[in-house]
């Protein structure tokens, strides 16, 4: 079976800027695939790319085995698309505006329409003028879920102004879909949400992915953070092999250790009478601060 | 803190967004006036041709109906007949839409209260945006000022009529005002503020109209109806004749009225909304709208409504007073010898011609605002997500493409048709009066929509351009159309208007070709524009 993203080497430019330079992204079928990354990394226009409304200027992309450019139409019966900022006719009603978009997809679910209506508690009858930015992006997400047999989503920071609750809706949806066998490609840079949906995700930088994998792959590449208390106080932790940060105090010490050098340092550790002992895994909070931290600051509004 | 405080800072704010825009226009207006004013000192050079035109001008119901009452055969008061109503009104929507865009426009985007949260009085927004219409009135004024007295008028006269210019944006900035601070939108507020606008227009014309010719036989004495329109208040002043200053006077006071109006209801609005609510709409989607051709009906149809409504009336309005243009055939050579040129019929014949194809080019005013949502759709990033559902782009594009021109047609057409029927009853033979005006119109619709065609190639090929070109090239084929005699352009370029081709029906034969290969123009044009907008990137705006 086809991959249901798949772009090697996607370029594209905006006049001076670089927008993409050379995107690899893989989505397989049937995962949730997180797409993460700052303001303006590219992950919109990679997006607008796999949607067809942006032709690529270098690479190679198929969506669901097919040309997004050239089978646009046909492609976009399977696919179903939240962009991040949903922009709505003022002078339709919520509900005029759901039914639009969902059945110029090809078909709607009036049964599933309503039901998500009432999840995400919208009402459907006020005009699109007057709802907020997190009720117009609710139109949105209920437009995509509301038509039967997507095989895929596209999913672009959908949750942007949703309140808390509105979000734990939305996550139990993508469940629902990713059950039903629907690939997702979820944009986002709310990592908690990452962390509890997706498979497998891919780092976009400044037009590149920079890491790709599941979170375990991933967590591999980072360091876990560990607090010991102990009977003697700990000492040499700083020559040990991929430990870094080593601070100690008395019988209290705390340090960050490599993957690699998690099993020296614990029994290490043992030598000195361990009583108490806390390790966090890596968040991908973390992992995302590693590749973004301290890096010179791209300015925003690259995706035009 | 008052409510004005930051007023200062808003009107920098707003000078610096329309560092092009406003510059534009007034370049612009003045560039007009320049070439109305040179050509009308060189086409009446004598003091008998000045005395003729002017005897005519005063004359002619029709005349005065469009270009408001002559005050007498000095040139300044010639030049005023000819161009103080199409530049006043030019110089009313200029500042109607700088106040708009500087109010609900701002507040539509989320702008205004990103300012509103900073130090920034309640007022002060409003207040911004009056001072920067009211300056561009004044800048407007002195510039027009400036160039009648350039051009060898006396400087009083040139004074008074560049005030009376500036008072009339004076007073639909104030207009707009109030309809920002009343509309549900910034669309609506400039379509209300546009419909103020055109029903001054219509009062004048009809208290011009209704007038009398002075005892001096070269200038005209209004009717009443003319002392309620502010377009009527600029031309009362006759500035090379009488000169007076008491319509200023209603100038200033229904301004200052409008402004008052427009402060206590911004006092009752929230920011974003208008004072006319929202009202909720279906909670379901009717199955008529589900399709390209049924969202862009939705969408258009408020406008296309606005737009029958007011050229039946303007078309009724002209085709009444059509009867009268057999009483002029004697009195004036010279307008019998105008109507030659343009087809040689039977007087009302030409004047119908020439009418309706002025009515044309208003109506293409219909087809570009139409055509323009293509782009604002795009821009407003509305279209993304449409085309990111199993709609082909040429789908959504004909669907917006086919209502527009239906659109135009049907406007078109209507206006013709009322202008008949009005001048049917007017002359007792309603079966016999129809036929000249409506095949009149029938005959400019491709015109209008070969200007369309041009829009939708410009949309498919630099989105960004739509508007300016669009709005450019209308104000080409008015300028053309409405000056193109007086102005002495060769013929290469009145050739470029669209209007210019088709057969003057009813005065002159029915040449079919022309007007089929109009209709091919601006099928192909469309066609390229198509085929471009298949092969580009989507553009929000930036």
């Amino acid at each position: 079976m086809d991959n249901a993203i798949q772009a090697r080497d996607l370029v594209k430019t905006f006049g001076e800027t670089r927008a993409l330079d050379g995107v690899d992204l893989t989505t397989r079928p049937g995962e949730v695939h997180g797409f993460l990354g700052p303001n303006g990394a590219g992950k919109s226009t990679t997006i607008r790319i796999l949607l067809g409304l942006l032709r690529k200027d270098a690479g190679a992309v198929t969506v669901l085995g097919m040309h997004p450019w050239n089978e646009a139409v046909e492609l976009h019966r399977r696919l179903a698309y939240v962009p991040g900022d949903v922009h709505l006719w003022p002078n339709l009603s919520g509900g005029e505006a759901i039914d639009l978009l969902a059945s110029l997809r090809g078909g709607m679910d009036r049964q599933r329409r309503d039901d998500l209506v009432e999840r995400f508690q919208l009402d459907p009858t006020k005009r699109c003028s007057t709802y907020s930015k997190g009720n117009r992006q609710k139109v949105g997400v209920i437009a995509a879920f509301a038509s039967p047999q997507v095989e895929l989503y596209l999913l672009d920071e959908p949750t942007s102004g949703l309140d808390p609750l509105m979000e734990s809706v939305f996550q139990e949806v993508v469940e629902e879909v990713r059950r039903q066998g629907a690939s997702v490609l979820l944009s986002s840079h709310i990592l908690a949400e990452a962390e509890k949906l997706c498979d497998r995700v891919s780092i976009i930088r400044d037009g590149r992915i920079v890491e790709s994998g599941t979170l375990a792959e991933l967590r591999h590449l980072t360091r876990t953070s560990v607090t010991v208390e102990t009977e003697h106080p700990v000492t040499g932790l700083v020559d040990l092999e991929g430990v870094h940060d080593a601070s100690a105090d008395g019988t209290h010490a705390r340090f960050e250790v490599e993957a690699e050098g998690l099993d020296a340092a614990l029994r290490h550790l043992t030598g000195f009478g361990v009583r108490a002992l806390t390790s966090t895994p890596p968040t991908l909070e973390e992992l995302f601060m590693r590749h973004y931290g301290g890096a010179s600051p791209t300015a925003d509004g690259g995706i035009r | 803190m008052t409510t004005l405080t930051g007023t200062r800072r808003l009107v920098r704010l707003a000078l610096r967004r329309d560092r092009v825009v406003l510059p534009v226009w007034i370049v612009g207006l003045t560039g007009l006036l320049a070439a109305v004013v040179t050509s009308v000192l060189g086409l009446y050079a004598s003091d008998r041709e000045r005395s003729e035109a002017a005897t005519f001008a005063a004359n002619d119901t029709v005349t005065r109906a469009f270009n408001g009452p002559v005050a007498g055969s000095d040139p300044g008061s010639l030049v005023m007949s000819e161009a103080f109503v199409f530049v006043g009104v030019l110089v009313a929507l200029m500042c109607a839409q700088a106040v708009v865009r500087h109010t609900r426009t701002e507040e539509e985007t989320g702008r205004a209260e990103l300012i509103g949260a900073g130090v920034v009085g309640r007022h002060a927004r409003l207040t911004a945006a009056l001072a920067v219409a009211f300056g561009a009135a004044l800048l407007v004024g002195a510039a027009a000022g400036v160039v009648l007295t350039a051009s060898g008028l006396p400087t009083r006269g040139s004074l008074l009529a560049g005030a009376a210019y500036a008072g009339v944006g004076v007073v639909f900035g104030g207009v707009a005002a109030v309809t920002a601070q009343v509309a549900e939108q910034a669309r609506a507020a400039n379509a209300w503020a546009g419909g103020v606008l055109g029903l001054a227009f219509l009062v004048r014309a009809i208290g011009d109209a209704a007038g009398h010719v002075a005892s001096s036989g070269d200038a005209v004495v209004s009717a009443w109806p003319s002392w309620v329109s502010p377009l009527g208040w600029g031309q009362q002043v006759r500035p090379f004749a009488a000169g007076h200053l008491g319509p200023f006077a209603l100038t200033v006071a229904a301004a200052a009225l409008l402004a008052g109006i427009a402060y206590v209801l911004t006092d009752h609005r929230d920011v974003g909304q208008g004072m006319r609510s929202v009202r909720p709409g279906p909670a379901r989607a009717d199955t008529g709208l589900l399709r390209p051709l049924g969202l862009a009906w939705r969408q258009q149809r408020g406008v296309l409504l606005g737009w029958l409504v007011a050229m039946a009336i303007l078309g009724a309005a002209f085709g009444a007073v059509g009867e009268s243009t057999e009483d002029i055939s004697e009195m004036s050579e010279q307008f019998a010898a105008l109507l030659e040129q343009f087809g040689g019929g039977s007087l009302v014949d030409g004047y119908f011609a020439f009418l309706m194809r002025l009515v044309a080019i208003l109506t293409a005013g219909y087809t570009v605002q139409a055509l323009l949502r293509l782009r604002s759709e795009e821009a407003a990033g509305r279209l993304e997500p449409l085309l990111a559902t199993a709609v082909a782009r040429p789908r959504w594009l004909l669907a917006q493409v086919v209502l527009a021109a239906a659109g135009t047609a049907a406007v078109l057409l209507l206006a013709g048709a009322a202008a008949g029927v009005a001048y049917g009853l007017a002359t007792g033979d309603l079966a016999g009066g129809v036929g000249g005006p409506l095949s009149a119109a029938a005959v400019q619709v491709p015109a209008a929509l070969a200007l369309g065609g041009g829009v939708v190639l410009v949309f498919g090929l630099q989105p960004r351009w739509t508007a300016p070109v669009a709005w450019g090239g209308l104000a080409f084929a008015f300028v053309v159309g409405q000056f193109g005699g007086v102005l002495d352009l060769p013929q290469a370029v009145i050739n470029l208007s669209p209007f210019v081709h088709p057969p003057l029906l009813p005065a002159a034969d029915l040449d079919v070709t022309p007007v089929v290969v109009l209709l091919l123009v601006a099928v192909a044009l469309a066609a390229v524009g198509v085929a471009a907008f298949r092969r580009r990137d989507l553009v929000t705006a930036a």
